[in-house]
């Protein structure tokens, strides 16, 4: 597999330790109910296909969970250019990152592992932004 | 060794190798992205053989009825055959009856050659003369021969047109489909269900609603029809028959203009949250103006409904007319 984000832990990794595929299931909507519902953000995620968005935010949870999606630096780039270029930057990637802190304290997800998925979140933010 | 069939021909696949590795092995130009069962991509139907639950986890539930899967996340361990996504099968079919329905909808009765395998409130595409194809959502029951559809004027449309000023009894056409994802499925008969749409994306809500109530479904069900003005409602006394009849049942309709205060007004998401303002656990069906229905679905998802118990059908104009 090739992925410039791939965090291994000696033991049990990071997704399987947060609930894997079933996490994510659980976490997608939550999550992005309340990306929808935030002025600062909402309009960077209004895609007219819900089913696609909701898709589209498994993968992102799948991977700031450490779980196994493939996608690339390159992949990241191209897949926000759209967004970078209707004005998304540093103010409104946090607030996602904080959205996605909130819904998993939300889904009792401990902290410690909160912390690892920001981590991993955070290290794609010059990717995302296209810088 | 497990094969695939598709498209005439058969892939080998490898022990731990995914059916889309197989079928990109074997030279298919298999569309894919994400390759961990979350995009969606990939996604193919099954038409025989047995899938492993891996490959349909996180699916729609009406989606694996009709037997999608991931191909990314499928590790067969029998024969699979699939194909793509949709259905190019065509069938012949006579109108067999016309029935105004109000001002502007046409009710259209087409009698298929073969009884075709379909779910009320999918849409099948009406063929004819080999160039003109418009789509248009059931909204009868399946189990015979017959598919009903509302057909609605649309200015300078053609198809539309055809049928609503030519078209007579025992004319032929050509059926193709069905498509769509929208549709009821037995299996937790206690939840509560909202119908919503607009104009004639009341055709697959009634389909949708007929079916429900022949599978018994005992939760409350709750339909919204919403029009610019009265011309627009139609079907208004089945359905308040069929409220009379089922009491878990409420018929809403709504207008967009002020009306004198008989029925509810405004914007159809507007109506429906006013009524239904917390919507956890709720299965919803919204369908009509691609506008709306978008608009709505969000609205339904953020009152709490979750998101695979929402189904959608958009309603995208012809660019043709």
């Amino acid at each position: 597999m090739h992925s410039e984000y791939i965090f291994m832990s000696a033991t049990q990794s990071l997704y399987e330790q947060i609930g894997g595929e079933a996490a994510v299931n659980a976490a997608v909507d939550v999550f992005y109910r309340k990306v929808l519902a935030d002025d600062r953000i909402s309009r960077f995620f209004d895609d007219v296909d819900m089913d696609r968005q909701i898709a589209k935010q498994k993968g992102f949870l799948t991977m700031a969970f450490g779980g196994p999606v493939a996608y690339t630096g390159k992949d990241m780039r191209t897949g926000h250019a759209r967004l970078v270029a209707m004005g998304l930057n540093d103010s409104h990637f946090d607030a996602v990152v904080e959205l996605l802190g909130r819904s998993l304290a939300e889904l009792n997800v401990p902290a410690n592992l909160i912390a690892q998925v920001a981590a991993i979140a955070e290290s794609t933010r010059a990717d995302v932004l296209n810088r | 060794m497990p094969a695939i069939s598709f498209e005439g021909r058969s892939y080998p696949v490898a022990a731990e190798q995914s059916a889309l590795d197989a079928l990109l092995a074997g030279g298919v130009e298999a569309a894919h992205s994400c390759k961990a069962g979350t995009c969606g991509s990939c996604m193919m139907r099954a038409v025989e053989g047995a899938l492993p639950e891996k490959a349909q986890a996180g699916l729609k539930a009406s989606w694996k009825a009709q037997g999608y899967f991931l191909p990314c996340v499928c590790l067969p361990d029998a024969d699979l055959s699939v194909a793509k996504v949709g259905s190019d099968a065509r069938w012949g079919a006579a109108i067999t009856a016309l029935e105004r329905l109000s001002s502007d909808v046409l009710g259209v009765r087409l009698t298929c050659d073969t009884v075709i395998n379909f779910r009320a409130g999918q849409y099948i595409t009406l063929l004819l003369g080999g160039v003109l194809a418009r789509s248009y959502s059931i909204a009868s029951l399946p189990g015979g021969l017959d598919i009903e559809i509302h057909v609605r004027r649309i200015a300078g449309g053609k198809m539309s047109g055809w049928l609503h000023d030519t078209a007579k009894v025992s004319d032929r056409v050509q059926i193709q489909g069905p498509s769509g994802d929208c549709f009821y499925l037995p299996g937790n008969p206690d939840q509560p269900l909202l119908l919503a749409g607009t104009g004639t994306g009341l055709a697959p809500l009634y389909g949708i609603l007929l079916d429900a109530l022949r599978e018994g479904h005992k939760g409350p069900i709750s339909l919204f029809h919403g029009a610019v003005d009265e011309g627009g409602l139609y079907l208004r006394d089945q359905l308040r028959d069929l409220a009379a009849r089922y009491t878990n049942l409420e018929y809403t309709p709504c207008l967009l203009r002020e009306t004198d205060g008989s029925m509810a007004c405004g914007s159809i998401e507007q109506v429906v949250l006013r009524r239904l303002p917390k919507l956890t656990g709720w299965r919803a069906f919204v369908c009509g103006d691609p506008v709306i229905v978008n608009l709505l679905r969000k609205k339904i998802f953020l009152a709490g409904a979750a998101s695979r118990d929402i189904y959608g059908d958009a309603f995208v104009p012809s660019a043709l007319t």
